[in-house]
Parts: structure tokens; C-alpha cells; sequence
């Protein structure tokens, strides 16, 4: 998928090498420019070095800073950018508290193609 | 043979070892990555050793930390569910439960069925792969003709 000749960029945030790996493999397979965080300090250090994506990946609970956290730092930073948030929580207070802090979504984990799908759906609507 | 593989991994499914999560993992190998899923299930195995070990050592504490051994545990599920590990995530399921309600009897038995699961799905699939990649170079062969 392209935006305009370049390629739609994604950053994987998952503190879990496992799901980096396949969430990474994932997006590219969409044909997507992927770089991965394993934390939200990492995912908004890439940020503040002037990097910037199309949408990113937030797993919510990480060690050093958890989705939530990383998520209210961005757009406190003027990110605006899709953030997706994932989680194996079910619905309840953190869900709430995560989709709060600024996502523009939230999945169940784990990630799949039909998951991916739908998020660049969104995107292109978000980006026309 | 490719038969056999076929029904192998349909008995994989059909057992509840593996979900469709599996699947979806097959689907992202290619000519590029033609072990992708190896590889994946392969790391699971090897990281999640650590996690599987902290868990151990703190059910040998006294009280338990249920806190933290469902944080343990939690992790544990979500990585577990990325390969699509079916049995080995239901007991992750049924281990936090015990946590919520503060259940050591409950967590340690469960932790016991976990580690069988973990360990006869690991087997299952160490034969499966050894299985695909025998027959993988027959079948390129096949194609290329």
C-alpha cells in the first residue's frame, strides 16, 4: 500500500519479542515500511529523534512506560498520527482507560491479517 | 507425503494444540521466509523459557504474589496466543483466574498442566516441522518441473 509513491510506515510497539516479530512480519507482508519499539520510552525516543509513521502499534502494558503513558506523551507532543492500541485485556477499565489516553482504536490481541485490514481502511479514510 | 503433512497439522487443530493464529503465521511465509513459522514458534520456545522460570520461582514463595505471578502469566498468554498455542493460552486462563481469587492450590496445579501442555506441543510441533521440511525441497522440486 502507498500513499502518494512512498510506502505507508508503522512502528510495532511490544515490550514481547514474540508478537514484535510477528506483528513486524505482518506489516510488512501489507507491504508496509516497519521499524519496532520494545517499550513506550523507545517508541517516543524515535519520535523526539524526528522519526514519524503513519500509524503505530501500542501494546498496552509494557515495563519503563506502558501504552497509556506513551500514548498521552505523543499527542501531549502534537503526534496525531493513528495510534492503535492493542491488548489481551478484554473490555474493563484499563481498555477505557488506554482508548482515554488517545487512541484511535483497540484490538484484541493477537494481531491478524483481517485486523490490519481494517486499520488501513481506516487510515485511508482518515488520510483522504 | 504432503498428505500426511496436511493431515498432521489437521490433527494439530482437531486436538485444540493449535488455533487459527497458527494459521495466519503460515500465511506470512514465503520464498523470502520459508521457516517463518519455525522461527517464530522456535523464539516463543526459547523466550518464554524465562518467563516459565519466573513463574516457577515465585509459586515457591510464601504467601504467593498473585499480583505479580498474573502479570507474569499475562505475559506469558499474550505471547503464547501470537503462535496460537490454544491448550497452552486456556491454561494461562484458568491459572489468572486462580490469581483474581487468590487461589494457590489452584495456581500451582494449574501451573503443573500448563508445563505438560507447553512441553507436548512443543514435541508436536519439533515433528511436524522436522516433517515439512523433508518433504519441502521434494515439493520445490515437483514445481520447478
Amino acid at each position: 500500500m502507498k500513499k502518494g509513491g512512498r510506502k505507508i510506515s508503522a512502528l510495532v510497539v511490544d515490550d514481547d519479542r514474540v508478537i514484535r516479530v510477528v506483528e513486524e512480519k505482518l506489516l510488512v507482508r501489507f507491504g508496509l515500511e516497519t521499524k519496532v519499539a520494545k517499550n513506550g520510552k523507545e517508541a517516543l525516543d524515535l519520535f523526539v529523534a524526528g522519526n514519524t509513521f503513519d500509524f503505530v502499534v501500542m501494546d498496552m502494558e509494557m515495563p519503563v512506560m506502558d501504552g497509556p503513558e506513551a500514548t498521552r506523551a505523543l499527542r501531549a507532543r502534537g503526534v496525531d498520527c493513528m495510534i492503535v492500541g492493542v491488548t489481551s485485556r478484554g473490555d474493563g477499565p484499563e481498555k477505557a482507560e488506554f482508548e482515554a489516553a488517545g487512541l484511535n482504536c483497540c484490538w484484541e490481541k493477537p494481531l491478524n491479517a483481517q485486523i490490519v485490514g481494517t486499520i488501513l481502511d481506516k487510515l485511508a479514510k482518515k488520510l483522504s | 507425503m504432503q498428505r500426511q503433512l496436511a493431515n498432521m497439522k489437521q490433527s494439530l487443530f482437531d486436538q485444540g494444540y493449535l488455533d487459527e493464529q497458527f494459521i495466519q503465521l503460515e500465511e506470512l511465509q514465503d520464498d523470502a521466509n520459508p521457516n517463518f513459522v519455525e522461527e517464530v514458534v522456535t523464539l516463543y520456545y526459547r523466550d518464554s523459557a524465562r518467563l516459565i522460570q519466573s513463574i516457577e520461582q515465585a509459586l515457591e514463595k510464601s504467601p504467593l504474589d498473585f499480583s505479580k505471578l498474573e502479570c507474569l502469566m499475562h505475559q506469558f498468554k499474550g505471547s503464547s496466543s501470537s503462535i496460537g498455542a490454544k491448550r497452552v493460552k486456556s491454561e494461562c486462563t484458568q491459572f489468572k483466574e486462580y490469581c483474581r481469587v487468590g487461589n494457590s492450590d489452584g495456581c500451582k496445579r494449574t501451573f503443573q498442566q500448563l508445563k505438560k501442555e507447553y512441553a507436548t506441543l512443543k514435541k508436536k510441533v519439533e515433528v511436524y516441522f522436522q516433517f515439512a521440511r523433508q518433504i519441502g525441497p521434494v515439493e520445490k522440486a515437483c514445481r520447478s518441473k
